[in-house]
């Protein structure tokens, strides 16, 4: 089974034995790939049915809840690592629950579809419609991405919470790295990952 | 009553009984001097004996899960669309076994057995009997029957509480323990229909004091009134009007006090279908012990501290109309098991029927039990 390659970039990142949660698991693909692979243990929260049964079928343990619902089920520090890719969008408070998920791990990991990619500045102007593309397939009136974000806002939220990057990667949409992401990464960049922790 | 036995199902089954030289102890501080446990099989064992799955019943069920006694049976047993071959629990991988609870009225000795040292019946001299008890039982039958080990431990309801409470007395024992519809204790609400379910049977003039045996009596009319009390609380408001609405029953309305709505004959028919099937006294002390189930009554009301010890692995479902062990509270048990980093799976499982839906064939439900037990079978296959 290959691993999604952001999925792929993610798991690098995190250390052998280390105890993760993975909020919006999907199938459950990251979380099984670190079980084998890196001896990681863990949770995955998931609401989709049919992510969970995936899920359960490759073993991984998960909890079948909305991530709205908060994280009120966990102590603080109770994970080296709280992942959550391609959900940070699609959830109603992305803020609470970034200060969420550094209350109950160590370190935070996002991913997130980079608004301010040139293609989405270009449809905007251009249209002057909502942009649609491969990594934001949906009409704006039945999107799940109910907050979309840019590259410059994440970061400019994340200092002003107190929030320190520890790492950062663009990917292109088929999420390979490139030069132009790495220099003008607002711009260039497909999706954002980033590992962070409290400054 | 089957024509002819559907495919998917374990066929024409048999009970089996065992009696046991006691003495049995129990947390009263009483003991039961000999005893028996009527109990059913379905499926092969294993050569290496690991493929044994435990099935705990409901409060008002009994060993026979699956399969039917006779041709002439109407309806197969209590947890047919779970337990068969390719259903949820396939016994064309598990051997699984299915025991009526001490204190039952199906086989088990129970309050309508003889008592050796008076010669008549327990009645309610009939010791308490808690949930740890029927663990220990079975523990008993498990070695009795040469079974160190479950593969899994899985039951609904009360047998959902009876699975949580394996994992914590045997937990050796227990591979993984499905626990269904269930809470880690009762609330002030499930308690108060209890007792009055146990206050229409105890006031009931045929009660005679839990003696209605030597009466040759029943007490009827308290034991209908509990179970279509606890009927009411099985269904949710929901499945109620998709199956009664307001119908009436004589399509129109009558006068007077008589009968009128579907569901009220629906009630009074699983009341009487009930007094032929059950016994009160089984039906008082069995509430008792699910008022009374409290595994984190012994660690200071900290139920993460009671799992501390278990070691299973673990599988919870519930079910959103289910109001009487809402998904709430099973996510109080998930929260412990996650306190204590023990392995866990958690379904939410979107579903009308009310707190019978565990008995139900949802296609989700039966999904991911599927995907799970799938799981366990695999574990005690050899590669």
């Amino acid at each position: 089974m290959s691993l999604r390659p952001d999925l792929s970039i993610i798991s690098k990142w995190i250390k052998p034995g280390s105890r993760v949660l993975d909020l919006g698991c999907g199938d459950g693909a990251l979380l099984a790939h670190l079980q084998a692979d890196r001896n990681v243990t863990g949770y995955g929260l998931e609401i989709d049915n049919n992510n969970v049964r995936q899920c359960i079928s490759a073993g991984v343990n998960v909890i079948q809840t909305d991530l709205d619902a908060g994280l009120s089920d966990f102590y603080a520090e109770s994970f080296d690592y709280v992942i959550m890719t391609q959900t940070l969008q699609a959830v109603n408070y992305p803020d609470k629950l970034l200060e969420e998920m550094l209350r109950v791990g160590r370190e935070g990991i996002v991913t997130f579809p980079n608004f301010a990619h040139w293609k989405n500045r270009l449809q905007v102007a251009a249209s002057g419609r909502m942009p649609m593309s491969h990594t934001l397939p949906n009409p704006w009136y039945s999107t799940p991405n109910i907050h979309l974000c840019t590259v410059n806002d994440f970061e400019t939220l994340c200092r002003d919470r107190g929030i320190r990057i520890l790492q950062r990667t663009m990917v292109n949409y088929a999420h390979r790295r490139s030069m132009g992401d790495h220099l003008l990464p607002n711009l260039l960049g497909r999706i954002a990952l980033y590992r962070f922790a409290r400054s | 009553m089957p024509e002819v036995i559907p495919e998917d199902s374990v066929g024409l089954v048999t009970p089996s009984s065992i009696d046991f030289q006691g003495p049995l102890a129990l947390d009263c501080g009483s003991t039961l001097t000999d005893y028996s446990i009527t109990y059913e099989t379905y499926g092969e064992l294993n050569a290496a004996r690991s493929n044994a799955v435990l099935i705990c019943h409901a409060l008002s069920s009994h060993h026979h899960a699956a399969g039917y006694h006779s041709m002439d049976d109407r309806k197969p047993g209590w947890w047919d669309t779970c337990i068969g071959p390719g259903k949820a629990i396939d016994t064309n991988r598990f051997h699984v076994v299915c025991s009526n609870n001490i204190g039952g009225c199906h086989g088990s000795t129970g309050p309508a057995s003889i008592n050796p040292a008076t010669g008549q019946p327990y009645g309610k001299t009939f010791p308490d009997i808690v949930v740890k008890d029927w663990v220990r039982s079975q523990a008993l039958l498990a070695d009795a029957l040469n079974i160190d080990r479950w593969a899994a431990v899985v039951g609904g309801s009360l047998g959902g509480m009876q699975a949580l409470q394996w994992s914590i007395d045997y937990p050796e024992r227990v591979a993984h323990a499905a626990v269904i519809a269930a809470a880690p204790r009762l609330s002030a609400q499930n308690i108060a229909f209890n007792e009055v379910a146990r206050h229409a049977i105890l006031s009931d003039p045929d009660f005679h004091d839990g003696n209605y045996y030597q009466h040759n009596v029943v007490p009827e009319r308290g034991l209908r009134l509990a179970r279509m009390l606890g009927h009411i609380t099985y269904l949710s408001d929901d499945s109620m009007h998709s199956k009664f609405g307001r119908e009436l029953q004589a399509g129109s309305p009558t006068t007077g006090y008589d009968m009128e709505f579907q569901v009220e004959s629906y009630l009074r028919y699983q009341g009487k279908k009930f007094v032929s099937e059950f016994d009160a006294n089984t039906y008082v002390l069995m509430t008792k012990t699910l008022d009374h189930f409290d595994p984190a009554a012994a660690y200071n009301n900290d139920l993460s501290a009671a799992l501390a010890q278990a070691s299973a692995h673990f599988l919870v479902i519930a079910f959103t109309s289910d109001w009487r062990f809402s998904p709430a509270r099973s996510r109080e048990i998930v929260r412990a098991l996650l306190d204590n980093n023990k392995e866990v799976v958690y379904g939410h499982v979107e579903a009308n029927e009310g707190h019978d839906a565990f008995l139900m064939k949802i296609p989700y439900y039966m999904d991911i039990f599927s995907a799970y037990m799938n799981r366990v079978a695999s574990e005690v296959e050899p590669a």
